[in-house]
């Protein structure tokens, strides 16, 4: 199993790489809204690629009020 | 459909229904690619009415109310229906919201009934405010076993055997309290009568009828007055099918299109756009030859359904799209918020109309549709049957404030006389909103009186509401305010908030104060966060009662300021 730090740097990657956004502008505690410039749809499009990623299902509930990559590396960890 | 004109109240309708179509099936769930429920009207009944005898038992009387917290599920519209059979209110609670403001709302509106899911009761419960929850009875749905539900009860065990009382309410009883508004400081509950619902639906279901064999795809919350006409009441007193999907991730949502074969659904313009993003996005795949064979035949079907929509021809020409929404799609409805007419005509050129209506929670649901005779994606449509606008004080142009006088305005604002006076003056609802009438009696919009924005999401937000987050900023006072409503515009669409500063006397706006206000504006979901902010080297007017007053101070911004002063947050 990752550690906490590796899902992290997996989804930040991840976020990356889907919406096309320089790797090293991303931080684990910034607002992903605004980092990836998207909207909450969008944030859910980003879920799926990384419940596929991960292996993991997590209700879109799970998302309500997550802002930041580092909550939402702990709601994923949490279910690895 | 059953004939509303002759009944009294929402749960004598639906109480009909289910006996009359009691075979058709009323509701299907799924979660994402699994089917969870499908419920005939008569299983619905079989479901409801232990509910109702249980609540009947549990002494929630006639007039009591009876808050939803809930996704949309078939466990809502069975509460909903329990609730309407003992003769209760109900008060729809938007699931999105914080804790806290659910707490606040549930005090605000005296719920002695709350129905709510466990994952929003826990974050509920830990709340620092829930040891002052006032609600009685508290049903959750979908707990596990054994787990503390806080005084509560489990949904699924909350039901008695016999039959309950059916509880006749009168047209002027209220039906519904549907807050559009007013979390964070004076919450405004629409008060609704069940004359106010029958009518509507008399109304929408005149110029859109549903009928046993419909399946209406239910995305928008159910708390919101478009999904919970349109998605509930609508189609149940027609014997339409309403299909759950508990989820908005765009890959199910256009696979549950296909799945059910969805005849309707109700869209806000955010979903929309992302649906004509994917498509275009395939279009865009398509090699080049057979892109110019698309292109032609969307400008033949463009041609061919100009006055009109004709699904069937448009379902020959293009049948690779319609089968990607199912194959029996008849219209994509939106309201409740600004949709761009370049989107709505994408869609209407591939044969899929876009029914663009406007109406407010003060109103019932919609005050305005459009009919399709022809297509226009440049108005809200025409008044529905029964609805009379006015434009007050039209400008040069035409454009004033939209005026409504109908029997679907709501009743009053719960417990506050003075908000209500000043919103509905001789029976005409003042909606905030600027519009004009075109030479064929239809409605344009071109932006808002009042200080407030519409997200694409569809969610009303007032600055009020969100002040409390910049509670204690270390600023000689701020105020937050739609962009718009300090410098109108004669447009709608990408509206915005500007938190206003002024600054302690040799005060700077350095690095440590913007990281505050940037770290206040993140803890507000991303829907409400302020835009931008301006600093205002004046003090703020304000009242005896030391209120700011917000009008005049935005005339002197807009005097003193361009729009361009706001630094983006």
């Amino acid at each position: 199993m990752p550690t906490a730090d590796q899902t992290l740097d997996e989804i930040l990657n991840l976020a990356a790489s889907h919406f096309k956004v320089p790797r090293q502008k991303l931080s684990p505690d910034e607002d992903f809204f605004k980092a990836l410039g998207i909207d909450s749809l969008q944030t859910l499009d980003l879920l799926t690629k990384l419940e596929n990623h991960f292996h993991v299902e997590l209700p879109d509930y799970e998302l309500q009020g997550v802002t930041d990559f580092r909550t939402l590396a702990v709601k994923i960890q949490s279910r690895l | 459909m059953l004939d509303l004109r002759k009944y009294s109240c929402l749960g004598a309708a639906l109480r009909d229904a289910l006996d009359r179509f009691s075979s058709e099936v009323c509701l299907i769930e799924a979660d994402r690619d699994r089917e969870k429920v499908r419920l005939t009207y008569s299983d619905f009944k079989e479901i409801a009415l232990p509910l109702a005898r249980a609540l009947e038992d549990a002494e929630f009387d006639p007039g009591d109310r009876a808050a939803i917290i809930m996704t949309n599920q078939s466990k809502w519209l069975i509460s909903a229906y329990a609730i309407f059979y003992c003769g209760g209110v109900l008060v729809p609670l938007d699931y999105k919201l914080t804790a806290a403001e659910h707490l606040q709302l549930l005090a605000h509106s005296k719920a002695k009934v709350l129905v709510v899911e466990y994952h929003l009761w826990r974050a509920i419960t830990q709340s620092p405010e829930f040891p002052r929850i006032a609600t009685k009875i508290v049903l959750v749905t979908e707990s596990p076993l054994g787990s503390d539900l806080a005084g509560g009860f489990r949904w699924e065990d909350f039901k008695r055997k016999g039959a309950p009382d059916f509880i006749e309410r009168q047209r002027e009883d209220v039906a519904c309290i549907v807050y559009s508004s007013g979390t964070g400081g004076r919450p405004k509950g629409c008060v609704l009568t069940h004359e106010n619902y029958l009518e509507q639906c008399i109304a929408l279901t005149t110029w859109y009828p549903f009928w046993p064999g419909v399946r209406y795809l239910s995305i928008l919350p159910t708390n919101h007055a478009i999904d919970f006409m349109v998605g509930f009441i609508g189609p149940f007193v027609c014997g339409a099918c309403v299909v759950h999907l508990r989820t908005l991730r765009p890959e199910f949502v256009r696979d549950a299109f296909v799945r059910y074969r969805i005849t309707y659904v109700s869209l806000v313009p955010m979903i929309v756009k992302n649906l004509e993003r994917g498509l275009r996005a395939k279009f865009d795949e398509l090699p080049k030859w057979k892109r110019a064979i698309l292109d032609s035949l969307i400008a033949t079907n463009k041609l061919l359904t100009s006055r009109r929509p004709n699904v069937k021809l448009s379902r020959m020409l293009l049948p690779g799209v319609h089968r990607a929404f199912g194959g029996e799609l008849l219209a994509l409805i939106t309201g409740g918020a600004f949709m761009e007419p370049s989107t709505m005509q994408f869609f209407y050129d591939l044969g899929v109309p876009v029914v663009n209506g406007y109406g407010l929670t003060e109103a019932g649901t919609a005050l305005t549709l459009n009919d399709l005779k022809p297509f226009r994606a440049d108005t809200v449509g025409k008044p529905l049957p029964g609805v009379e606008l006015r434009i007050l004080n039209p400008d040069a142009d035409g454009v004033g404030e939209v005026a409504a006088h109908s029997k679907t305005i709501m009743s009053h604002y719960l417990d506050d006389p003075e908000l209500t006076l000043e919103t509905i003056v001789d029976g005409w609802l003042l909606t905030g909103d600027l519009g004009r009438f075109d030479g064929r009696g239809h409605l344009q919009l071109f932006g808002r009186k009042k200080n407030m924005i519409v997200t694409e999401g569809g969610k009303n937000i007032y600055p009020e509401d969100i002040e409390t987050v910049f509670d204690g900023l270390p600023v000689k006072e701020y105020c937050v305010f739609a962009a718009n409503y300090i410098w109108p515009k004669k447009e709608l669409g990408a509206e915005t908030l500007t938190l206003v500063l002024r600054l302690e006397p040799n005060q700077q706006l350095d690095s440590k104060l913007l990281e505050d206000i940037s770290s206040r504006n993140r803890k507000l979901p991303d829907f409400k966060r302020v835009g931008g902010y301006l600093v205002w080297d004046k003090d703020f007017p304000r009242t005896a009662s030391m209120k700011i007053k917000r009008q005049v101070l935005a005339e002197e911004i807009s005097k003193a300021a361009e729009r361009t002063a706001i630094v983006g947050l």
